[in-house]
């Protein structure tokens, strides 16, 4: 055994490419970077034209909340972006659902969907406003479009994934095609249905504020349009940060579902 | 419920895979098919089953499934297809949910399928908790739920590992001893074969035809692992299969 004291200890060469959740280093990039936008608007590096003071910015979103206007602008902006994404997202899975499952419907629709996709929805508004009015109507259409595509590519692809031998075995138990489809084809597509919804709902949000271009008085999107074209930068940016807020409170909703349902996962 | 392949034949375009099978499978017997890779015995159980259709030739039912049988030709996987969303019971559920087996008349045949196959302290735990021999545990309590009257195993002790498969054939065989079913049990481990078959069909290479069927007499319960006559049977397939299992390992795949 005095053999082992000569030898050389083997180098370490595995490890690593497996990234792991670290709890508080996201928010304090977030700390830093304020600090460090307060820190140069203050010492006057970066000129007040370029980027509001962080603290400015805080004081109008303050304002904005002990005034209420705040509930007054995210109260119809909420409901625009439920309706909209709800309409969007649900039929957006079942149009998904069709694609994966039916061939004709594959072949008419996967096309048809490919050349809507790339449309940037925010010229159909015009559009909208005609078919739907220039009330909630178009708003809700805008947003339900442009929910709608990126669903339907997502659902359909999780559709064709689903482990083909679980739809043979149900098959061989004698299972009816409802069956099928309710309790294996879609729970099995669930995941990526999901993750397909994280991109979506972000999209609904982006398209809020192109929604509230027109005919809307109260709203996020018209509150950070109408802070831009007068060049009011604090209120630009409280109301992107409420947008940046509600993105993060959309994917921590879609995280818990996800815990909730995809617990099966390994 | 006895089942007869009538001259069945099967091809993919030009592409001949099964010629002229005929096979009678009698019921309380378990008919282990074996043979070389590529020689068509998965795709001759799905026949049987019902899943695919041949190109030629028929299969038949003899006789009409006994009375309470849920699902007359129940297969069992060789990667034991269990809905990883669900739990034990679930996935047993799922296959008496549709014959209208709900509430408490399910769970009464869930808790004795589970007690039959060891599994009942593990009716709540998810697949991915499962080793895989406790998964097709699983399955063939899946199978049992349904009472059928006719098993087709699709190599079902192939994903597991040697020590795993022992423990399962003496399951397989206690099960039959307890209750004969009838089975058709594809493999390419001629040991599994030796073990569990009442009759070992070889197949040739493709295009798949019946090169020999050989009885084995002795019965399952007094079979044991190293057995002499057993090795006999298997040296004796071997023979009849290697040469053909070179040649088939020899072939180009999808020309």
């Amino acid at each position: 055994m005095s053999d082992m004291s000569r030898g050389k200890t083997v180098a370490f060469r595995g490890g690593g490419f497996a990234p792991k959740p670290q709890r508080w280093i996201g928010v304090f990039v977030f700390v830093t970077l304020i600090l460090l936008a307060e820190w140069g608007t203050r010492s006057g590096w970066i000129t007040a034209l370029t980027l509001p003071k962080p603290s400015d910015v805080f004081d109008t979103f303050r304002e904005l909340y002990e005034s209420g206007l705040l509930f007054k602008h995210l109260g119809p902006s909420l409901s625009r972006l439920v309706v909209g994404a709800a309409i969007g997202a649900s039929v957006g899975i079942s149009v998904g659902v069709l694609i994966g499952l039916f061939s004709y419907i594959r072949s008419g629709l996967v096309p048809l969907v490919a050349a809507i996709f790339p449309i940037p929805k925010i010229a159909l508004l015009p559009l909208f406003v005609i078919w739907f009015g220039i009330g909630e109507g178009s708003k809700y259409a805008l947003i339900a479009f442009g929910t709608f595509t990126p669903t339907v590519v997502a659902t359909y692809g999780a559709v064709d994934n689903v482990d083909r031998t679980l739809i043979r075995m149900g098959q061989s138990f004698g299972l009816s095609w409802w069956s099928i489809v309710r309790k294996i084809v879609l729970p099995g597509a669930m995941p990526g249905i999901l993750s397909g919804l994280r991109i979506s709902l972000a999209i609904a949000i982006i398209l809020l504020v192109a929604a509230e271009m027109l005919g809307a008085q109260y709203g996020i999107g018209a509150y950070i349009l109408e802070a831009g074209s007068l060049y009011d930068l604090e209120r630009l940016f409280a109301g992107v940060v409420i947008l940046s807020l509600l993105g993060v409170f959309v994917s921590f909703i879609i995280g818990m579902i996800e815990r909730r349902l995809l617990g099966w996962r390994s | 419920m006895d089942i007869r392949l009538d001259a069945i034949s099967h091809s993919y375009d030009d592409f001949e895979v099964m010629r002229d099978i005929s096979l009678d499978i009698s019921s309380g017997q378990i008919v282990c098919i074996v043979g070389p890779s590529g020689c068509g015995k998965s795709t001759l159980l799905r026949f049987i089953g019902g899943l695919e259709r041949p190109s030629r030739g028929r299969v038949l039912q003899l006789s009409e499934p006994p009375e309470g049988c849920l699902n007359p030709l129940t297969y069992i996987f060789q990667d034991f297809a269990l809905l990883p969303w669900r739990s034990v019971s679930g996935n047993i559920s799922l296959v008496l949910d549709d014959h209208g087996i709900r509430g408490k008349a399910a769970q009464g045949i869930i808790d004795d399928v589970l007690a039959r196959t060891k599994l009942t302290d593990f009716a709540k735990a998810l697949p991915k908790q499962l080793s895989g021999g406790m998964k097709q545990r699983v399955a063939i309590a899946r199978a049992l739920a349904v009472n059928p009257a006719v098993m087709l195993m699709d190599e079902p002790l192939s994903a597991l590992d040697s020590q795993t498969r022992e423990l399962l054939m003496d399951d397989l065989v206690e099960l039959w001893s307890r209750q004969p079913f009838t089975a058709v049990y594809v493999t390419h481990n001629l040991a599994e074969a030796v073990r569990l078959g009442h009759r070992v069909v070889v197949l040739s290479r493709r295009p798949g035809q019946i090169r020999e069927v050989v009885e084995i007499d002795k019965p399952l319960a007094e079979r044991e692992f190293g057995d002499a006559d057993l090795d006999r049977a298997q040296k004796h397939l071997w023979q009849l299969m290697r040469d053909e299992a070179r040649a088939a390992d020899a072939e180009l795949i999808n020309v």
